[in-house]
């Protein structure tokens, strides 16, 4: 209520959905600040998936709005979403496989140039394309890796990739589903570092069910329980609410 | 990568190397064959750039092959009939003139593949394969119901149209001018695949998501890429008819679509020169096996059945192996 407009670079506004009697998305509102990470957690089936479609496009919703940087993209697709600004990650890693890795980085620097309906000169050879997508590959650390064919990458190095490509893109807001999915410890502290400093490129409202790297790395958490919104705070908040803990953290015991 | 350039290379001096040394033994039918490779093969590089790079299975290419066939056959009717084909509200002559015939043929079936693509692309999968078959054979039986130009009997053309400065009438020459029409629309292609383009094409195939979530709107890729596809496949359709001197519904029925699916498929789907090789090789066969048996397509069949199961990169993919990324 006291957030003002021009701070918020990411606005959701009382989103609802429905399927049938289901309501998937309950009346959620959710804004992300320049520089912060803002974790969405929620135990399964709690409506995350049901709501990143509709902050990305691809899923309509019965009422509410969405705003980038002061623009409504609520009627827009996700392809009109994605040229105002937003840089999605997906949960199950979603590549041209058989592309090489900086053939990837390339084809999102391409998307955001918006200079794709040239028919004649070699894209590969575009210099600025070229170092568009070197930069974002050395930020995740696969440069050594760029002329290495997608689908022979490790599960680990094309989550990386994913998040190269969405890098390409110079988004105004990140949208990540569950960037730590599949990777081992390590790989999980690893990313966790990088996003860490990724914040400072641009706001991420990450969705992510790896707990020691939503508590590491958000700035606020917000709840999400059969698709509405139970909690909102800071990780010292989030931990101690008696609703979350019984609701998700799974201590109806202990409560 | 070395070893498809060097299969590439090979390839395309294959058919003017068949043809000159079938001038020099006074083999004018050769010739033609050789003639013949080099239009399907025309036919099967459009259908490729839809097919091997955009990955829009069209069963319903036969549409711009007649389309422009048809092009060739009502422009050259008009002119050697010497009736206009309209008078008002402007007066438009037939014409003997293959680049103005090849310029209509292009527009109008590029113009074709606009409509039928606007439509057939918001389906996908088996359903788009229907839907392009459907309007290739609306076009057939319209062909057939027609009779202005022929109706079921097709069209003749008297003397094969002019080409500025050359003697058309000479194989040997109807045969460069062919090749010289494969070659640039083969040099058009391949810069088309590495292009900015091809790029976000060819990633639309493999993954649509991918591509919309970087910006891109995937149904714009494909529709222009099955305008283009639609446009050259059109392009061949007028050099086949004037290397015919004849047209007919055939030219747009589903077998048609079939063969030229053929090309690409026995070629090697998505390779540049896949379509070269899968002509030459089906022309080889149709001459060689179809004066042997009737009934040849059975053998054709089977070797079809083997490229799709045992050799999914087709002939090329066999010899050159899986395709290089070009950086």
């Amino acid at each position: 209520m006291t957030e003002q407009m021009t701070d918020v670079l990411l606005d959701v506004r009382n989103l609802h959905k429905s399927f049938g009697a289901l309501k998937a998305t309950d009346d959620v509102s959710i804004t992300l600040r320049p520089g912060e990470i803002h974790a969405l957690i929620g135990p399964n089936g709690a409506g995350k998936s049901t709501l990143i479609k509709q902050i990305a496009g691809g899923l309509r919703s019965d009422s509410g709005s969405v705003h980038f940087a002061g623009q409504d993209v609520t009627p827009l697709s996700t392809v009109q979403r994605a040229r105002a600004g937003l840089g999605r990650t997906f949960q199950i890693s979603s590549l041209a496989m058989e592309y090489t890795v900086l053939q990837n980085a390339v084809l999102g620097a391409l998307g955001q140039s918006g200079r794709v309906m040239r028919f004649f000169a070699p894209v590969m050879r575009q210099a600025a394309l070229r170092a568009e997508a070197m930069r974002a590959l050395e930020l995740v650390g696969l440069a050594d890796h760029a002329a290495k064919r997608t689908s022979d990458l490790s599960h680990g190095q094309r989550r990386q990739l994913e998040v190269a490509v969405a890098l390409t893109l110079r988004p105004k807001v990140f949208l990540m589903d569950e960037p730590m999915a599949g990777l081992g410890a390590s790989g999980s502290r690893e990313m966790t570092g990088f996003l860490d400093g990724l914040r400072a490129e641009a706001p991420i409202l990450l969705v992510e069910h790896d707990m020691d790297a939503v508590f590491a790395l958000a700035d606020r958490i917000s709840v999400l329980v059969y698709g509405r919104i139970i909690a909102s705070g800071t990780a010292a908040e989030i931990k101690a609410d008696p609703q979350v803990r019984v609701a998700y953290l799974g201590e109806e015991d202990a409560a | 990568m070395m070893r498809e350039t060097l299969v590439n290379v090979f390839l395309f001096l294959l058919l003017p190397v068949t043809a000159l040394a079938a001038f020099a033994l006074d083999e004018p039918f050769i010739i033609t064959l050789a003639t013949k490779a080099a239009i399907l093969a025309l036919a099967g590089v459009g259908l490729n750039i839809a097919l091997g790079l955009g990955g829009l299975v069209s069963f319903g290419h036969a549409a711009f092959f007649g389309l422009g066939g048809y092009a060739m056959g009502i422009l050259a009717a008009h002119a050697q009939s010497y009736t206009p084909i309209m008078e008002s509200p402007f007066l438009i002559e037939g014409t003997k003139s293959m680049p103005i015939i090849w310029l209509v043929a292009i527009v109008v079936s590029a113009l074709a593949a606009l409509l039928i693509g606007a439509l057939s692309l918001r389906t996908s999968g088996v359903y788009f394969i229907m839907v392009t078959l459907a309007f290739g054979q609306m076009l057939f039986y319209f062909s057939i119901s027609w009779p202005a130009y022929g109706g079921e009997d097709g069209l003749s053309i008297y003397v094969r149209n002019g080409f500025p400065g050359l003697n058309t009438l000479n194989p040997l020459t109807f045969f460069a001018i062919a090749f010289a029409v494969l070659a640039l629309v083969l040099l058009f292609a391949g810069r088309l695949a590495r292009a900015p383009f091809g790029l976000a094409l060819s990633a639309a195939r493999q993954n649509a998501e991918r591509v919309e979530s970087v910006g891109l709107a995937p149904f714009r890729l494909r529709l222009v890429a099955f305008v283009i596809s639609g446009a050259v496949t059109g392009l061949a359709g007028a050099l086949f008819a004037d290397l015919n001197r004849f047209v007919s519904p055939t030219m747009f029925s589903w077998q048609t679509s079939g063969e030229i699916m053929i090309f690409v498929i026995l070629g090697g789907v998505g390779r540049l020169f896949g379509p070269v090789a899968g002509a030459a090789l089906f022309i080889l066969l149709e001459h060689v096996l179809g004066g042997l048996s009737e009934f040849w397509h059975i053998y054709l069949g089977f070797l079809l059945l083997m490229v799709v199961l045992f050799a999914r990169g087709g002939m090329i993919g066999l010899i050159a192996g899986r395709e290089v990324a070009h950086d």
